[in-house]
């Protein structure tokens, strides 16, 4: 039996809840203005809530299983987090007050922004991207915006792996520049010479993942960099996958010019069905100047012990504004609670306990299972949901049927570059008796998909809803309910 | 060793076993790919805190806010103080909806996929459109991806967008830094501020986009833009509407006036100040357009046992699939966020949502009465029609009227010089029902003895 929806539920007149009356003289409303019907829901408190909850009822979600959902760092989100963003002091902190009014909100992103240009080695940082995808986006611009302040107006091409996630060459593509694909390497490297035969004076820069998706370290990370370096161009980091580096490299020192780095991955912030995510983005120092502003900065030094005075600097040459206010406020209190709770040992221990985690995943299903890339993996390891001698089977049925195990499936289908790819990241937060549990999972699975693989194709059997008809969804576009439109009152 | 506060739950004897199962000694082994000279760099960060002292850390740094907690506040301007029921954060706060992702899997994810699906459907009957997205990150950025969207539709043959004035600076600048490197010309944004839409119309020409109004106006004014939008289609342009979701419990939706994309800030539905953020995007359009619509959408369909369900939908638009030809970057979007906002409009439903906009309306049109007669103060806009935010012009700068407001505990409206260098002497006051009849008295009270002396 499905949840009914939100508008198949209540009774005319249920009010959900009452609002004191105006203790004000009532004004004329603007007649000419007025609508004519309100067609919302009309529900009660408890049968909306149970609705709700009924609802959360249906969603797979860290809190209640495995999550190896590959480049998506799906690891716990500590609960005091959510303590924290919500203290009154933070949560009712409207983004137009006065500076001076707000130094706890301040002090919460300056301290951030250090940490974040410590732990990734950059000499500057905006806080403002609202997501990944955001934080990309204002890397690409100020890469834009550094050829054009230095009059180089040529460069009109990015390169991209074709290893990369496909926000990279959106962002591009939206930022005006013509992508250039550049092939990996049989040891799942970019390719080091199609590289460098790109690199003339018409290039603007490399968008890189490093680890890559294949959840690789490039081996010649140093090497491709300097190409791009000496051809003029920048490179840009996806610091999806920063959650592998923690403690053990710093992108900015291995040449990186901006790396954005998700919040909600490495820093626990809650991935919330979908978002909020936060993409802040870090600069080396000849970009400092062209990040997106403001940014929280001291604007007078402490005197004999007393606190800095917090306040907000506009870089020389913003890139301007990318979204309204501050960003993410919410979301940085959080990554700040995170790594305050973590110190510098700590975080090396979440990348060293992330990649053991991944390594030990592949070497468990080494063998059932076949790895295209052959070594060491860092956070996350990508195998072939593939057999020769079951070619009925594909990655898209192990990954229903591990939801048969309770297990939500991993990233599948990416990269694009290996065929029927599971891309499985673990993370740190996962104990062993899991870890072993999914792998007996997965080497069950890679048994029956050679014995009774009807099982693999149904699947999945013990979850509330059988497989989707997406076509259908497609095709007979149905994107919100019918909505009861009232008769005008008399 | 341990990680307690690392939330690594690893054993010593598990380290062990796994590192002999993987066939290296130590962790640093894995590590081998990693340039030697760059290896395992020292962080300079605080030493680690536990929990308890974590929270004592976080509790004082709050404390250092003075908030609309602590103060009498008419502050708005794109952000607004509102009553959030406690219901909304009981369902925020369930793990299976915060600690999931992007829908990607529906078959262990009706939940987040229905809430999507019923946000969509809140969105378009509040806002009188036919299809609505997921959610986007706030009302500045969706108001960049209609820009996008438009040109996308016009397949970049038209070059002329047009902003009016009282749209969200924040949300100009937006656009402004979006459209860097386009060939695209942004008009309008210095028209007279009292003249309204009819000023738009007089830019609208066969070259033109996109015309782009906010709903109530930045100054909270209202507007008809049903001949706007007639004067735009007539010459092919598309009109984008950025709207205050509380307003629309009262006003005509402007799906009804011809708007082509209706955008808007949905943190007045349920969401929290937060200093800024995390708030809501909301981005909608007509039906024609739904392919050029970015970010995620959610469809109805069935499953293979016939049961209804619901999953993502025509994600041939998007990057992962679009890849360079996507018209848009987004991924994840404000999932959270639409869920606030599912919850906090189904709970004030059809009787509560109308009456806080009228609550505030009521409160914003006593406030401005009283403060009008007030010697040395007069309404900015006194002809048009008003929501919940009105513009008071006094006898000195917007920013010192405030601080001296704020003597006296009173957060006063957002002074406007630094935006409107014409406005150096104004201040947009917002009310909501969150301000009681006493505290307007006060603010009236108060705005007369600073001005006096």
């Amino acid at each position: 039996m499905p949840e009914p929806l939100i508008y198949d539920i209540g009774a005319p007149g249920r009010v959900g809840v009452a609002f004191p009356e105006p203790d004000v003289p009532l004004a004329d409303l603007p007649k000419e203005h007025l609508r004519k019907d309100l067609p919302l829901p009309e529900v009660g408190e408890l049968e909306a809530l149970r609705h709700f909850t009924r609802m959360s009822q249906l969603n797979h979600s860290i809190l209640t299983g495995f999550y190896p959902l590959g480049s998506c760092t799906m690891k716990y989100n500590p609960v005091i987090n959510e303590e924290t963003a919500r203290l009154p002091g933070f949560a009712h902190a409207h983004p137009l007050q006065p500076a001076e009014m707000m130094q706890g909100s301040l002090a919460i992103m300056y301290h951030l922004q250090e940490w974040l240009k410590e732990i990734a080695g950059f000499a500057g940082v905006s806080l403002q991207p609202a997501a990944g995808a955001h934080g990309e986006l204002a890397g690409v611009m100020m890469i834009r915006a550094y050829h054009q302040d230095r009059g180089d107006s040529k460069r009109n091409k990015i390169l991209i792996p074709d290893s990369a996630h496909g926000t990279n060459p959106a962002t591009s593509s939206m930022s005006g520049y013509r992508v250039v694909e550049i092939p990996s390497d049989a040891r799942g490297n970019v390719d080091l010479a199609k590289l460098k035969a790109e690199c003339d004076d018409t290039l603007a820069g490399l968008m890189f993942t490093n680890p890559n998706t294949l959840g690789l370290f490039e081996e010649q990370v140093v090497e491709v960099i300097d190409a791009v370096h000496k051809a003029g161009g920048l490179v840009y980091g996806d610091g999806a996958n920063m959650n592998a580096l923690l403690g053990i490299c710093r992108p900015g020192d291995l040449g990186f010019d901006v790396l954005h780095i998700n919040l909600h991955k490495t820093f626990t912030t809650p991935h919330g069905g979908g978002g909020p995510g936060s993409g802040p983005v870090c600069v080396a120092n000849h970009l400092v100047d062209f990040l997106p502003g403001p940014i929280a900065g001291i604007v007078e030094q402490p005197k004999d012990g007393d606190a800095p005075v917090y306040g907000w600097v506009s870089p020389a040459k913003t890139i301007g504004r990318l979204k309204a206010f501050h960003g993410q406020f919410g979301m940085h209190v959080r990554a700040f609670t995170y790594i305050l709770m973590q110190g510098a040992e700590g975080l090396r221990a979440v990348s060293e306990h992330a990649v053991l985690n991944a390594n030990y995943l592949k070497a468990r299903l080494q063998g059932a299972y076949t790895v295209p890339y052959d070594r060491v993996c860092m956070h996350e390891v990508v195998l072939e949901g593939r057999w020769s001698d079951a070619p009925e089977v594909h990655a898209l049925d192990i990954a229903k049927r591990l939801m048969d195990f309770g297990f939500h499936p991993p990233t599948n289908y990416f990269p694009l570059i290996v065929r029927e790819a599971l891309m499985i990241e673990p993370t740190e937060t996962e104990d062993l008796a899991t870890l072993d549990a999914f792998a007996e999972a997965m080497l069950k699975i890679a048994e029956e998909a050679h014995t009774t693989p009807e099982i693999l194709q149904q699947a999945p059997h013990t979850t509330k809803n059988g497989r989707m008809d997406e076509v259908r969804a497609a095709r007979q576009l149905m994107l919100c309910c019918e909505i009861p439109r009232e008769v005008e009152a008399a | 060793m341990s990680y307690a506060g690392s939330f690594i739950p690893h054993t010593d004897a598990d380290r062990a076993a796994m590192l002999k199962t993987i066939g290296v000694k130590s962790i640093a082994d894995l590590f081998v790919d990693v340039p030697a000279k760059h290896r395992f760099p020292k962080l300079n960060l605080p030493a680690p805190l536990t929990e308890m002292e974590t929270l004592g850390e976080l509790k004082s740094i709050a404390a250092a806010n003075d908030s609309t907690d602590d103060y009498v506040s008419f502050l708005g301007a794109g952000a607004y103080h509102h009553y959030i029921p406690a219901g909304v954060d009981a369902v925020l706060r369930r793990g299976e909806y915060y600690t999931a992702y992007t829908p990607y899997q529906p078959e262990i994810s009706q939940g987040t996929l229905q809430a999507i699906f019923e946000y969509q459907s809140l969105i378009v009957a509040l806002t009188g459109m036919e299809v609505s997205n997921a959610s986007h990150y706030d009302g500045a950025t969706a108001l960049a991806e209609a820009v996008n969207m438009s040109r996308v539709i016009h397949r970049g043959a038209r070059k002329k967008i047009i902003l009016s004035p009282g749209l969200h600076p924040h949300y100009r600048a937006a656009v402004h830094t979006y459209e860097h490197g386009a060939d695209s010309q942004i008009v309008g944004e210095d028209l007279d501020l009292s003249a309204g839409p009819d000023k738009l119309i007089d830019l609208i020409d066969d070259q033109t986009d996109l015309v782009a109004v906010a709903y109530p106006d930045f100054f909270g004014r209202i507007y008809d833009y049903t001949k706007l939008a007639e004067a735009a289609h007539a010459k092919g342009a598309l009109l984008a509407v950025s709207v205050n979701p509380t307003a629309l419990g009262l006003l005509k939706p402007p799906g009804e006036m011809g708007a082509d994309i209706v955008t808007g800030e949905g943190q007045p539905l349920g969401i929290p100040l937060s200093f800024g953020g995390p708030y809501l995007g909301i981005l909608t359009t007509k039906q024609e357009y739904v392919r050029s619509l970015a970010g995620r959408l959610v469809g109805e369909t069935v499953d293979s046992r016939g049961q209804r369900g619901y999953v993502l939908t025509l994600s041939t638009r998007e990057q992962h699939i679009k890849r360079e030809k996507a018209s848009s970057n987004i991924c994840t979007n404000q999932g959270l966020m639409m869920l606030a906002a599912t919850v906090y409009t189904s709970l004030l439903g059809k009787s509560g949502f109308r009456q806080v906009a009228e609550t505030c309306y009521h409160k914003a049109h006593y406030a401005a009465e009283k403060i009008a007669k007030l010697k040395g103060f007069k309404l900015k806009f006194k002809d048009t029609q008003f929501f919940h935010e009105f513009v008071v012009e006094g006898s000195m700068p917007g920013v010192e009227l405030n601080k001296r407001l704020l003597e006296r505990g009173i957060i006063g409206g957002y002074a406007l010089g630094e935006d409107y260098p014409n406005l150096e002497n104004c201040n947009l006051f917002a009310v909501t029902e969150m301000n009681s009849k006493e505290e307007i008295d006060f603010l009236v009270e108060s705005l007369a003895e600073v001005t006096s002396a």
